[in-house]
Formats: structure tokens, sequence, C-alpha cells
């Protein structure tokens, strides 16, 4: 149990620090930017503590709203996500998904790619829409969400792979 | 009571979720609404403390563009020097008339954002340099922004690449004005509006800022016209599409203008609302 914590905390700080570090200064065409720190969310243990997440996911988006200067966008998308989870869960994996011990971290399957491929949609639209804040931008929300959301998958699904544990 | 409770604890989950959403949406219309400084700011110990680290390595990737830059405008008021008939004389500026030397205030952008709506710089001064809200930020080639939060070592500011951003602008050596904002498409262009229909202009005309703000002097360098239209048949106004001489994505040292005037100027305007 407390291994799965540490690990947690260790995870929470070294995706915050890549995003910032790495992956905010990584602007294609100007404006798509990935956002692979949501896969804190995305990997946090299914039968963990719920409210440990939901407020983990708060201060997540809050530290990353503190250095991108965006007000509240990064925490409600984050807090959004957390608390929609479950259903995405329940929707990939099938009803029992509680007792099959999901785990994301293995080879990638239809299940697992469907399930990253909501939290991140759900979390890049919701981030764009509240950042742009005017009904003006709606079709330049959309091509943003659709361009983020190819370039976070593809980071976060050769993140999963190198720091995949190698223990069986 | 009983029932109060159990409800509470059985849903505890939504309603710590309903909770988290609320502060975080509050925060997030609180950043969308003009005129208020944020709560949230890259312009604290954390943030700004770790873009300074970050910085100061890539600072010297940019050494020779810095020096490049610096030279140029070396050489643009060494020109000007040599032009006035007395070379001890000091010269008079004209883009920084009403400003002395100790009224600048130089700095580092650290953090650069370009790719939202609503863009930030974070700079490495604050309120220990003497930096206030509201005070204009430039460059060498032109405008930057205006100073938003400031905390102890370090402020933000406003880019002029933000869609809420709005500075008094005018055309070179004529008096008609316009306010300058950004429509969020390209980082190399800025709109200004609201230019009244009389005006004589031709592409290629240099626009500048215009002495009706008291945050930037006049006569400071904005950018060149690019491309002139008329948004709609019923208004009397151009829109005008103003190509930026500075590189937005590509920014160094900064300088930060204290205008002695500003806060005069703010109590008397300040008074006859009161009136």
């Amino acid at each position: 149990m407390n291994s799965i914590v540490l690990g947690n905390i260790f995870r929470f700080v070294l995706l915050l620090a890549v995003q910032i570090l790495v992956f905010n200064n990584m602007n294609f065409w100007g404006y798509v930017t990935a956002f692979p720190y949501i896969l804190f969310i995305i990997l946090y243990p299914v039968n963990g503590n719920k409210y440990g997440l939901l407020v983990s996911s708060f201060f997540l988006g809050l530290i990353m709203d503190l250095f991108c200067n965006s007000g509240g966008v990064h925490a409600t998308a984050c807090v959004l996500l957390a608390y929609i989870r479950p259903s995405f869960f329940k929707f990939s994996f099938g009803l029992s998904y509680e007792y099959q011990t999901v785990k994301l971290n293995d080879v990638l399957t239809p299940e697992r790619f469907t399930f990253i491929l909501l939290s991140v949609i759900t979390h890049n639209f919701t981030l764009f829409l509240l950042e742009s804040f005017q009904i003006s931008f709606f079709l330049d929300v959309l091509l943003r969400t659709l361009l983020s959301t190819v370039f976070t998958i593809i980071t976060c699904i050769i993140l999963i792979y190198l720091i995949k544990p190698n223990k069986r | 009571m009983q029932q109060i409770f159990s409800f509470i604890i059985k849903n505890s989950n939504r309603l710590l979720f309903l909770l988290l959403l609320g502060i975080s949406l509050s925060l997030t219309i609180q950043s969308h609404s003009f005129h208020k400084s944020k709560v949230i700011s890259s312009a604290n110990f954390l943030s700004g403390g770790v873009y300074e680290r970050i910085n100061s390595f890539e600072e010297y990737l940019h050494l020779k563009e810095q020096n490049e830059e610096l030279a140029l405008e070396n050489a643009n008021l060494k020109s000007l020097l040599f032009k006035t008939k007395d070379t001890l004389k000091a010269p008079n500026l004209d883009s920084l008339k009403g400003v002395l030397p100790k009224d600048i205030i130089v700095s580092r952008v650290i953090h650069n954002s370009y790719n939202v709506y609503e863009n930030f710089l974070t700079l490495n001064s604050g309120a220990k340099s003497g930096v206030k809200p509201d005070m204009g930020v430039i460059n060498s080639l032109g405008i930057v922004g205006i100073i938003d939060n400031v905390s102890a070592n370090y402020s933000t500011v406003i880019s002029i690449l933000n869609i809420k951003s709005q500075i008094n602008a005018k055309i070179k050596n004529s008096d008609h004005f316009g306010t300058l904002n950004w429509d969020g498409k390209s980082t190399g262009f800025v709109q200004l509006i609201d230019v009244p229909r009389l005006a004589s202009i031709r592409k290629g005309d240099t626009i500048v800022t215009g002495g009706q703000s008291v945050i930037f002097p006049e006569n400071i360098g904005i950018g060149t016209i690019d491309k002139i239209f008329i948004p709609d048949d019923k208004t009397h106004y151009y829109t005008i599409n103003v190509k930026l001489f500075n590189d937005m994505t590509n920014l160094g040292y900064v300088y930060i203008i204290k205008s002695k005037d500003n806060e005069e100027i703010k109590n008397l305007e300040k008074l006859g609302k009161d009136e």
C-alpha cells in the first residue's frame, strides 16, 4: 500500500516536471501542445482512494495553471476527468472492471486504447473550451482539441512504455 | 439530522467533486474577467524560481542574437547622437520623451507563451526593483505588453498577443487613433480597429503608440500596416492588420517604463468620475 502511494507521488512530480520543462515548450505549428501530465490521472490505481484521486488531480491542474498563467483551466479539466474516470473504465472494460484488476501499463489492447482516447479527448476539449471562453472560437477549439489529442495520445503511449515496470 | 449525515456520507465523492469543480471554475471565470488581477499567476517564488533556473541555461543559446540586437540598438542611438549638432548635448529622443533613464527598469523575459488566446510573459524583476501593475513593457524593437501581476521578485506581463489586451495606437505622423488588439490567430500580426475612414493610410505605413494612454510614451514602434479592410459596410472605420516589428516568440531583455504622470492622471480622472 505504502509503495503505491509513494509511486503515485513520484509519478505526480515526475510528470509535472516533464510537462513543464519539456512539453510546454514544444509547440507544433505554433499552437498544438501535448499534455502527457494527465497520465497521472489515467494511471492512478483502479481501486485507489477516490477522494485522493480527486484532490490530487485538483492540485495537479492547479500547479499547471500556476505555470501556464491560465487561471483555473487545467484544474477544472483535471477534476472533471478524475470524476468521470470510473464511467470510462466501465465503458471500455465492461461492467466488472473493478474485479479484473485492470492494468493499463501493459500490452496495448483496444480496450486500453479506448480508455486513453476517451480520457484525453475529455480533458483537452474541456481545457480548450474554457481557455477560449468565447463561442466565436468554437471551430478553432475543435481543431485544437483534435490535433492536441493526437499528439497527447502518441506521447502518452510512448511514456507508458518507457516507464513500464519490468517486474512480472 | 441523521438523514442529512447519511446523505453527505453517501454522496461524499460527488460533493467533493462539486466543491473542487466550483473552486476551479470560479478561478477560471475570475481569470477571464477583465480588469482583475489573477489569484493564480506565475509571478510567485515557485514558478518564477523554476522559470528563472531554466532561463539561465537557455540564455546562453541566444547570446549571439542578443548581442546583434544590442549592437543594432547602439548603432541606432549613435546615429541619433551624430545627427544632433552639439554632440555633447544629450539627444532628445522622440520615442522616450518625458522618460528619464531612472524611470526605465531593465528586465529579462524568463517565460514566454504565445500558443493560447490569453498569453502572458514572466519577467525576473518585481516589486523589489520598483515594478508596479499597469507599467508598459517595451524592447528595442517595439512594445511587448503591460505589467499585470507583481510579486517580490517576479512579475507577469499581459502580452500584446492576448485577446484581452487593448492598447491605444496611432498612425505615425498623423493623429488618427485606434485601438490595438489581437484576434488570436497569428503570432506575427495584431489588429488596429476603429481607425476613421478619413485617415489617409497606405500599406507599409508605421503604427506607433498613441499619446492618449498613460502607460506608454508616445511614438514607440509597434509594426507596419499589412492589410486594410472595412469589417462591414455600415461602419465608418477601418480595421488594419499590423505586422509586428517584434518577434513575440523570441524575446530576451525588455525595458519596463515607469510613467511619472501615471498616478497623477489616474487620480485626476478618478476625481472627474466621482463628481
